[in-house]
């Protein structure tokens, strides 16, 4: 759009057509207040905040709802606007109960920030205030309506940004009043953007109610450990028994790929972190029971039996099952030591996706994987299988706010009625289980149309599809677990031709990075494969056994023949997820570090109890491709890191860990600032300097960012930026397979978690949140719920 | 049923066919009934227009704004449908002409419907209409089935070739919904809340079609100034304020009703001489002159011309047409109180300044006419009105504000006056009461 | 949920008459009210399903106008006016007086269901105030007596 030049406080700027008089004073850094404005959701023009001078108008002009003109003279403040600004306050106050000292949101309220700012703190009024008592409307909204100043930004994040329109108005004038879908009590997506949104401490959640006050927190910003779509979060911790709980998460400050998006699990799930359940101590198994031990034991044990079975057994009677929660650095380092240390390539996780064949079908193409930023600019999106609002929801957002606000066209292709298809310009309802069929018949074959048909989609409208599809230039392909193998090749040949990007959808908080990081018995990090000479081959201090191990399934059933001797699982609970009967694993010695006591646990000789991603540092990986960073948040008594956990394994065999974290050298002697006169709070530069040139000294082998550097070295497309991600930023990488790969991995290993929007494997279990969200949706959220409004009729000018 | 009063000042254009049986359509036909339709079909859109600005006729509504100029400003070509809205809502205080326009003349309205639609190329017109007057919508509902029946709406009106239809629609109970954004708001199934203007209905209206929204009185007076002409309309009135006016007289007057006087009528005459002046035994303490949104007038400032401008600048407004006399009987903060408790059960509460100032105003008030105000209770009631004003998302904000301002400017003894728990000085316990 | 013939008859030729189905929102709740006395549950679910609105909704719709109600009240609704006009002509006595008739107050319904009686705003009767509506009836030029002979005439046709 054209530019147009006006001035504001005597500043002269020029901003695109159509921008709005409030964007373009924020861009020139003039903050005009406001409560109801938000960007991305639709204007309202209700609490009169941003009034400001417009040359020749008469009357003071809404900045929020005014289009910016050419030659506009506009003041944001004067005596008359600082007045409007302080009676609109006044007039808020009248009613509120300023009870600021027990809210929730007392120390970060836009209200309060503005009373402060405006001064209109001594009030006129001096009759009762309209009074309601609180209400619980869900495990997690509570809502206390004198609190409440009518800014509508709930209403509209519910319904416009989360396509839910659980939450109404009321009544009118002064006992107008926010209302929950089932008159006394929400049935909803539990999101808590609600709350998060709500300017004042009107929406609050059950989570964080009273718990604390904000100042008495420590923040971190992290990555959310569900589901594995990486939403940014910033958990607040203080100080507990059990060490620094997680009381609250959020993204206000709007960083990362989510901006202010949080789903339930990641805005409230934390809770698992703190759950009764947690192990605090090593577990051995004594007489058939799992009794306490100490650190020092627990390692000897394991240690001595790991040596035992390589001298009697050898290499090939070990198996390590790896996590799809772990951090990169953690898979990168464990398959290093199945591979060196133990010798074996009888390493597998959880496969949630066919990433293998995803990497192989791409063949080492660049730019042709899209991050979630891409999915909310782009033109055009084809989704196949999935329901990304239970699995992914933050996807579903990007989706969804990309529709609303740049008219992406979507096409949903399903076999069931997902709720995206509410956003969908085409949904196509294929028969069940012929997602794979559909992938073929898009990349040309006929053939595959009969298996797609359904009664609710006609060959013609198939085929339109197609041609609808083909004439897509600018098109981000989507598509689940459903699409395996051969299909996954067909469909990234059909895109590649006209420059399509692609996500595969895979579950959990890392299982891209258990996937890149080689947690596969035929291939290394980059989906290498551990026959052929690699740079790992050159690079690794020891020998990588040659031929590939066995993959989970084989690895049971060698246990169940009493071949495999040793198994070792780390952040996994394969027997709740592959069903498998724990009396397979009797004639192993089973090793499990974990936070709880899973049914895998249960059954296991050694229990580590270990810490989560909200308790270290490292790195992610999206399904996307999005590397971030994971500070640590919180912390719980008695436990350790699995990092720590594998160093330590090594160690006590007498391993040199040297071969496996590259830490320390010569000459690092430790310098923790002072000699450099850094003060406490003051930024050590040198520090700053040595972090951005992968540089610091790494003190131990516990330090994961010495892995990161062999990582960034050695893994195909993980040479990123590194002040980036230590920034806090997500960056992409591609999904690069590592040159000479061949082979197709196994679709048939591929088994989705099928968590929905309140389950997330075996960790959703141990979340108090979730449980009672649980018991209050017996089954998931119904998706039919109706739009309540257009939101068009109400987008201003 | 209303009823229906005269004076010989009257000039009735609007009224002309009130108490001849005109809701019957043939009755309707003797009297030049559809007579105007059929020569805006002749005269085409350009024309009518050019006749509506012409006849310097103002929505009657209460804004006053020039009905020609309202229609030039929706666009020729548009992809979506265009509308004409008949603003039948009237429940401004004081004000009950539409009420007889509907009962008495009720395709007078369809037709001025029908010419609006010609005028800007709408193709479906409605009719909105308060939900408590059911016995009109029942009316109107029947006059439109007459007409369809007739084929003057429907299919091909009068062999124009043109396709029209118009429909019928309740509302059910809120002032603000006759505030046109929120009227089309309410027609569409929603609440009645304003919309952000601009963009304005003549562009962006119903279903964001471009719409023309007319009060019933307005669109009611087009027919007449189709057949007779624009200028014989204007030079019923003053200048800019072309035609007649139905005034809806009430308070203690002699003769109270709906008179049909020329634009620019002395308001001291339309009290005194045609509604028989106050009833014996009481004098006149105010006027409000336009409906209860509009400020209030002393005594000696009814000496006035009732047209758009001339109220204006006597400090108040002609508004809908409501001209509430207010006796010496009354108690100004009694009145106020009352004023105060409409805005603040009608306040949509979409805004902050209305919403909050309206319950605050209100509030303040009934504490203060029980005997409980305290002297700073005036000066703050002054400063949240003040601050109201011009600053609500739409005008019923300023509506609550203006006339409560003008009674502290006014009339501040009064609210002095009842200052330290003193009883009300001036209430008068109705002789109604006494029976 | 079905409604009267008439009702249905209503109903569909309104929706027609928009280009939106919602658009049928306010007049038809006014309708269904009239012939349920009340906008009960499954009202609001039928309508809120013809329309293809969420109960809320309808709900967030129905709270905004005020004629619209979810309980029923008695069957004589008497609707008295005291906005200004009729303030002057003794609108506030009136509304007094009816309430001492019937023995109860604002937004009431007597013991045998037969009337409720509220305070309204302006029902456009100005210049023949005071007044006041029975359900959609007007009274105008009212006085204690004509109050009386209206309260009594419907008690007697009601208690034959
Ligand atoms: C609060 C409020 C209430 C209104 N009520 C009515 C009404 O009941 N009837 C009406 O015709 N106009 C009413 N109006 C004026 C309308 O907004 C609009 O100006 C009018 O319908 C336009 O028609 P006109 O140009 O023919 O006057 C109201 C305005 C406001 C701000
Ligand atoms: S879905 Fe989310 S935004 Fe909507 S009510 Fe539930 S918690 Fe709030
Ligand atoms: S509850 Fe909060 S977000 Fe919702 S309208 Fe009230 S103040 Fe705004
Ligand atoms: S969408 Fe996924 S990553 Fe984001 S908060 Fe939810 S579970 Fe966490
Ligand atoms: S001024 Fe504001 S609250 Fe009042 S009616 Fe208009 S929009 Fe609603
Ligand atoms: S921010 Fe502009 S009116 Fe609320
Ligand atoms: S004021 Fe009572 S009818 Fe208008």
């Amino acid at each position: 759009m054209a530019d147009v030049t006006l001035i504001v406080d005597g500043k002269k700027l020029t901003v695109p057509a159509g921008t709005l008089l409030i964007e373009a004073c924020k861009s020139t850094g003039i903050e005009v207040p406001s409560f109801c404005y938000y960007p991305g959701l639709s204007l309202q023009g209700a609490c009169r905040m941003c009034l400001v001078e417009v040359e020749k108008m008469p009357k003071l002009q809404t900045a929020c709802t005014t289009p910016v003109a050419e030659g506009m003279v506009v003041t944001t403040e004067s005596d008359k606007i600082k007045q409007a600004r302080k009676s609109m306050l006044e007039l808020l106050l009248a009613n509120h109960p300023l009870d600021c000292p027990v809210c929730d949101a007392g120390g970060e309220c836009e209200l309060q920030d503005m009373t402060f700012k405006y001064g209109a703190a001594e009030s006129k009024f001096m009759d009762m205030k309209n009074h309601r008592d609180e209400q619980q409307w869900s495990p997690v909204v509570y809502f206390d309506r004198p609190r409440c100043i009518l800014c509508y930004r709930c209403i509209r994040v519910c319904g416009e940004g989360m396509d839910v329109w659980a939450l109404g108005i009321q009544n009118r004038g002064s006992s107008a009043i926010i209302a929950p879908n089932k008159q006394d009590h929400l049935e909803c997506e539990e999101c808590g953007m609600c709350i998060d949104i709500c300017p004042v401490g009107a929406l609050t959640s059950g989570a964080y109610r009273y718990k604390t006050r904000p100042w008495e927190m420590k923040h971190t910003g992290t990555v959310c450990t569900h589901c594995a779509d990486g939403c940014k979060t910033t958990l607040g911790a203080r100080r507990a028994d059990t060490g620094m709980q997680i009381v609250r998460g959020d993204n206000r400050d709007k960083s990362g790929i989510n901006g202010d998006f949080l789903c339930v699990k990641g805005r409230y799930a934390f809770d698992f972190a703190h759950s009764d359940c947690r192990l605090k101590q090593p577990l051995v198994k004594r007489d058939g029971k799992l009794v306490p031990t100490t650190w020092e034991q627990a390692f000897e044990l394991i240690a001595s039996r790991f040596k035992q079975v390589l001298t009697t057994d050898g290499p090939a009677a070990i198996g390590i099952i790896g996590s799809n929660h772990t951090s990169n650095e953690e898979n990168y380092l464990l398959q290093k030591f199945a591979r060196l240390a133990l010798g074996t390539n009888n390493i597998d996780h959880h496969r949630t996706a066919d990433f293998p064949a995803f990497a192989s079908a791409l063949a080492g193409k660049a730019e042709a994987t899209a991050s979630m930023r891409d999915v909310h600019n782009a033109a055009a999106i084809l989704l196949i299988g999935n329901n990304p609002t239970e699995q992914h929801p933050l996807l579903a957002w990007q989706i969804r706010t990309n529709v609303r606000l740049h008219h992406s066209k979507l096409y949903v292709v399903n076999s069931y009625p997902i709720k995206l298809r509410r956003q969908a310009a085409s949904f196509a309802q294929i028969a069940p289980g012929s997602e794979g069929g559909f992938a073929q018949f898009i990349a040309g074959s006929d053939a595959a149309a009969d298996s797609i048909v359904s009664p609710k989609l006609s060959r013609e409208a198939l085929a339109a599809l197609r041609d609808a599809l083909k004439q897509e230039t600018s098109l981000v392909i989507i598509f689940g677990s459903e699409l395996r193998g051969n299909d996954v090749k067909a469909l990234v040949d059909f895109g590649l031709a006209r420059s399509a990007k692609f996500i595969c959808l895979g579950d959990y908080s890392n299982s891209r990075g258990a996937a890149d990081m080689g947690l596969y018995p035929d291939m290394l990090p980059g989906y290498g494969p551990v026959a052929s000479a690699t740079t790992f081959h050159t690079d690794w201090l020891d020998e990588i056994p040659a031929t590939s191990g066995m993959n989970l399934l084989q690895m049971m059933d060698a246990a169940k023949e009493g071949k495999l001797k040793a198994l070792y699982v780390v952040g996994s609970n394969p027997i709740a997820r592959y069903n498998i009967d724990p009396f397979a694993l009797s004639k192993s010695f089973v090793i499990v570090q974990d936070m709880f006591l899973t049914e895998t646990a249960k059954i296991a000789d050694v229990v580590l109890p270990v810490a989560n991603a909200y308790e270290k540092a490292g790195t992610v990986t999206s399904t996307c491709g999005d590397v971030q960073i994971l500070k640590k948040a919180g912390d719980f008594a008695g436990v350790r890191t699995d990092f720590e956990c594998i160093v330590r394994i090594a160690a006590t065999m007498g391993y040199d860990v040297r071969k496996l974290v590259p830490f320390g050298g010569e000459g690092t002697r430790a310098d923790m600032g002072q000699s450099r006169g850094a003060q406490s709070g003051e930024a050590d530069r040198h520090a700053v300097w040595l972090s951005e040139h992968n540089l610091e000294p790494k003190m131990s082998p516990f330090d994961p960012s010495a892995m990161l550097d062999e990582i960034q070295r050695l893994v195909p497309a993980y040479d990123i930026s590194r002040l980036s991600l230590l920034s806090g930023q997500d960056v992409h990488t591609q999904l690069v397979q590592i040159t000479g790969a061949t082979g197709l991995g196994h679709p048939e290993l591929v088994l989705p978690a099928n968590d929905t929007l309140f389950t997330s494997g075996t960790l959703g279990r141990f979340s108090a949140t979730l449980n009672t969200v649980m018991e209050r949706y017996s089954s998931p959220v119904e998706p039919e719920m109706v739009a309540g409004y257009d939101p068009a009729a109400r987008q201003g000018p | 049923m209303a009823y229906l009063v005269s004076h010989p000042d009257e000039v009735k254009v609007v009224s002309r066919r009130f108490g001849l049986g005109a809701a019957n359509l043939d009755r309707y036909l003797e009297l030049d009934g559809y007579k105007a339709v059929q020569k805006a079909i002749t005269m085409g859109p350009d024309a009518i227009i050019t006749e509506m600005k012409a006849s310097k006729l103002r929505g009657r509504g209460g804004a006053g704004f020039p009905t020609g100029m309202k229609r030039s400003f929706v666009p020729k070509q548009s992809p979506k449908p265009k509308y004409v809205l008949c603003n039948g809502d009237e429940s401004e205080p004081g004000t009950c002409k539409d009420r007889l326009i509907f009962e008495h003349d009720p395709h007078s309205v369809i037709e001025g419907v029908m010419i609006a639609s010609l005028a800007v190329g709408a193709k479906t017109g409605f009719i909105y209409i308060r939900g408590e007057y059911r016995y009109l919508v029942e009316i109107m509902e029947r006059s439109v089935a007459d007409a369809y029946a007739r084929g003057f709406i429907g299919k091909n009106i009068f062999g124009s070739g043109i396709d029209l239809d118009i429909f019928v629609h309740s509302g059910a109970g809120a002032y603000e919904v006759g505030e046109e954004s929120a009227l089309m708001e309410s027609l569409e199934g929603k609440r009645g809340v304003p919309r952000i203007r601009p963009p304005f209905p003549a562009v962006v209206g119903l279903w964001g079609g471009p719409t023309v929204i007319n009060n019933a009185e307005t669109l009611a007076s087009v027919p007449h100034i189709i057949l007779n002409g624009g200028e014989w309309f204007a030079n019923l009135g003053t200048p800019r304020n072309g035609g007649t006016r139905l005034f809806c007289m009430s308070g203690e007057l002699e003769r109270p009703g709906v008179y049909e006087l020329p634009m620019g009528y002395n308001l001291k005459k339309m009290i005194y001489d045609v509604s028989g002046g106050m009833i014996k035994g009481k004098s006149l303490k105010g006027v409000v002159p336009g409906g209860s949104s509009v400020q209030i007038l002393t005594p000696d400032e009814i000496d006035v011309g009732m047209d758009f401008d001339q109220v204006l600048k006597a400090g108040s407004m002609l508004g809908s047409g409501g001209v509430v006399v207010i006796d010496d009987q009354m108690c100004i903060v009694r009145f106020a109180l009352r004023v105060a408790r409409f805005y603040q059960h009608e306040s949509c509460g979409w805004c902050i300044p209305c919403r909050e100032g309206t319950d605050w105003m209100k509030k303040t008030l009934v504490r203060f006419h029980s005997g409980g105000g305290v002297a700073k209770d005036i000066d703050n009631l002054k400063y949240l009105a003040e601050n109201m004003l011009g600053r609500t998302f739409c005008p019923l904000g300023d509506a609550a504000a203006m006339p409560i301002i003008s009674y502290i400017q006014k009339f501040r003894k009064e609210f002095e006056d009842h200052l330290d728990g003193k009883p009300c000085p001036y209430e008068k316990v109705h002789e109604a009461a006494l029976v | 949920m079905k409604f009267s013939d008439q009702l249905e008859q209503r109903f569909a030729a309104m929706v027609t008459h928009y280009p939106t189905k919602r658009s049928v929102l306010v007049p038809m709740l006014l309708y269904i009210q009239d012939e349920l006395g009340a906008l009960n549950d499954e009202a609001i679910h039928e309508i809120a399903e013809r329309t293809e609105l969420s109960e809320l909704e309808v709900r967030n719709v129905i709270s905004y106008y005020s004629m619209l109600r979810t309980h029923p009240i008695g069957k004589y609704n008497l609707q008295v006016c005291t906005n200004v006009s009729c303030l002057l002509r003794g609108g506030e006595e009136i509304l007094e007086h009816c309430q001492k008739k019937l023995g109860v107050g604002n937004k009431q319904t007597t013991a045998d269901g037969l009337f409720h009686m509220e305070e309204v705003e302006c029902i456009g009767a100005c210049s023949w105030a005071p007044a006041l509506m029975l359900n959609y009836e007007f009274h105008e030029n009212l006085t204690p007596q004509k109050i009386d002979e209206l309260i009594d005439g419907i008690r007697k046709k009601e208690h034959q």
